[in-house]
């Protein structure tokens, strides 16, 4: 089978399979139990942290 | 130590520029390489004098690297205006051809110019602000400095480089012919390493993050780095004439490379124009509406189905070509499916405002952020439209395209980049407030009718084009010939021109507005320091 006949073959069976199963997969862990609970913390980032960076990994520890 | 690597790199690059420059075999050639050759022999001046002197060795870590977002910022207006006068300034030429002085023929004419105002608006004016934007937002999302010290500030002037050298090669005639991505080969080869430098610059600083979550913003401004990089390669792959010469030769050549240019010119419209900017979307319009974005789970399920499906509607620009027709359906197809992200993150970004509604009446900055994600959400129903082969039939190689590419790029791009930048000034130069709200008012109308004149006048030029180009009468000859489309078309080319008009007013007003801001307002004290406060 000459190249193009092979990709194109593979594309649109397996690949895009992987493809699509790799997004409905992201969609059902995005609404896993719980999720709202975790995103919140995310969703806050810009809050934080405007001014300057957060202290180094051995201050953090002393404060914590 | 590296000041004499520096050195020797600058003065072997200044030699080889020169030598370029002797032999070259065009103008664009020549001028380009004294300009390299000027650039690196500056830079090599600059560095001499700078060797051997005692370095600082301060720790910079507690504190964010934003002298290169004030100078993207400065470099974003300014861009700006010359990219929206440049276009003005065509709009103008194609209503009255006299514009297209005599004296200045083959150097500013409506040909010439054109790729110069779409270069200079998407690259250098857009390129900018996501530049700058993106140090900005992955700092502080990050909670950690740049990574690669200097390399930031490389990226930023190897970029003006990039620009200049686009720019000048446009005036005087290097040009690949290819729409969005004009710049002869040692400019494609100059943008990759600059490219690079910006990537290896954003993942550092993602790499050492000190938030665990990479904030979504940072997932959309990767993606568009990543694919720019990855279009802009294989999309300009040619072959010089000669070393001492601007003319390349494409490698792939007929629908192949067609194919090629609008698989990279339909993602340059939606990794640079639309996820490099959703990045900006995510980070700024919760900052200005002090509200998280209205869902995460949704914003993450935009990202994944954005750039999963952009990524194919490419074929919708030749229906009716040399394509076969299978490749252009996926891309009809893709196309529309392209409706449901590009409107699930325009009501993420317009619900962020849900109970801060009352906002949008006292603040003129939240305002122009509601209309930028509006024009989204209107130009990305408008495009999977004009994708569908039959309307395609009719609105293709009319005024209506241009009409929809500039409710997007002014209305989505450049408001939400206004509002990003009016955001960023009193923040970066330390100020209480802007200077005028007000201003900012007269930006935001001046801004808003310019663009529903242009696109309105867009909409009926380019249908009736479409429809005077197919209408035939009983015998099934033309009616018109082309002459009298163009005739037509002038009040429409008139208003559009003064829409335009409007738009360079806004940005123009807005310069002085963000100048002032830095002269005039009260200044508060910097919080961005090593030096813990007492």
């Amino acid at each position: 089978m000459e190249t193009y006949s092979l990709l194109r073959q593979f594309a649109d069976s397996w690949m895009l399979l992987v493809l699509f199963a790799f997004f409905v997969g992201i969609v059902i862990w995005v609404f896993r139990p719980g999720a709202s609970k975790i995103y919140e913390n995310p969703a806050n980032i810009p809050f934080r942290h405007e001014d300057k960076p957060a202290p180094k990994r051995d201050a953090d520890a002393k404060e914590a | 130590m590296t000041n004499y690597i520096k050195l020797i790199a600058l003065g072997v690059i200044t030699l080889f520029a020169l030598i370029a420059a002797n032999y070259a075999r065009d103008l664009a050639y020549l001028v380009n390489a004294l300009t390299i050759a000027l650039v690196s022999g500056g830079l090599f001046l600059w560095v001499l004098r700078h060797t051997d002197e005692p370095e600082a060795g301060v720790d910079l870590s507690g504190e964010y690297l934003d002298g290169v977002v004030r100078a993207g910022v400065v470099a974003t207006c300014l861009w700006g205006v010359v990219g929206f006068l440049a276009g003005t300034f065509i709009a103008f030429q194609l209503a009255f051809p006299q514009l297209n002085f005599d004296w200045a023929q083959g150097y500013a004419n409506f040909g010439r110019l054109r790729p110069l105002h779409t270069s200079a608006v998407i690259f250098a004016f857009g390129g900018n602000a996501l530049i700058a934007t993106s140090f900005y937002v992955v700092q502080r999302t990050s909670a950690a400095r740049l990574w690669g010290g200097n390399l930031a500030w490389f990226v930023f002037w190897g970029y003006q480089l990039f620009i200049v050298l686009a720019a000048t090669g446009y005036l005087l005639g290097a040009t690949q012919s290819k729409e969005y991505a004009e710049p002869e080969w040692y400019v494609d080869l100059w943008l990759t390493v600059v490219w690079l430098a910006y990537l290896a610059v954003f993942l550092g600083t993602l790499v050492k993050r000190r938030e665990p979550h990479i904030y979504v913003a940072n997932w959309f401004y990767l993606s568009f780095i990543i694919t720019v990089a990855m279009l802009h390669v294989v999309n300009n792959l040619s072959i010089p004439v000669s070393v001492f010469g601007s003319k390349s030769v494409q490698v792939f050549s007929g629908v192949q490379d067609a194919m090629t240019q609008w698989w990279y010119g339909h993602n340059a419209v939606g990794f640079f124009l639309t996820a490099g900017f959703l990045g900006m979307m995510y980070y700024f319009v919760p900052k200005q509406a002090e509200r998280p974005v209205f869902s995460y789970k949704l914003s993450i399920i935009h990202f994944w189905a954005l750039i999963f499906i952009y990524i194919w509607a490419g074929p919708h620009h030749l229906h009716y070509t040399a394509l076969p027709d299978w490749a252009s359906t996926l891309g009809m197809v893709f196309s529309i499916v392209l409706w449901m992200p590009s409107w699930g993150g325009m009501i993420n970004g317009l619900m962020t405002l849900s109970g801060a509604w009352d906002k949008l009446r006292t603040d003129p900055i939240i305002r122009m952020m509601v209309i930028s994600v509006g024009f989204y959400g209107m130009s990305t129903f408008e495009g999977p439209m004009m994708s569908i082969r039959a309307v395609n039939s009719l609105s293709h190689y009319t005024d209506w395209t241009i009409g929809h590419v500039h409710s997007g790029a002014l209305g989505w791009n450049g408001m939400i980049t206004f509002g990003a930048l009016y955001f960023l000034v009193p923040k970066l130069w330390n100020r209480a407030r802007l200077y005028s709200l007000s201003l900012v008012s007269w930006h935001f109308w001046l801004a808003t009718i310019g663009i529903i004149l242009y696109a309105a006048s867009m909409w009926v030029t380019g249908i009736m084009e479409g429809l005077m180009w197919r209408e035939v009468d009983a015998n099934g000859f033309l009616v018109n010939s082309f002459a009298d489309t163009v005739a037509a078309k002038l009040p429409m080319y008139v208003v559009r021109g003064l829409g335009g008009v409007m738009y360079l007013t806004g940005a123009l007003i807005m310069c002085y507005n963000l100048w002032m801001t830095v002269k005039r307002s009260p200044a508060v004290e910097a919080t961005n320091s090593a030096v813990p406060a007492e």
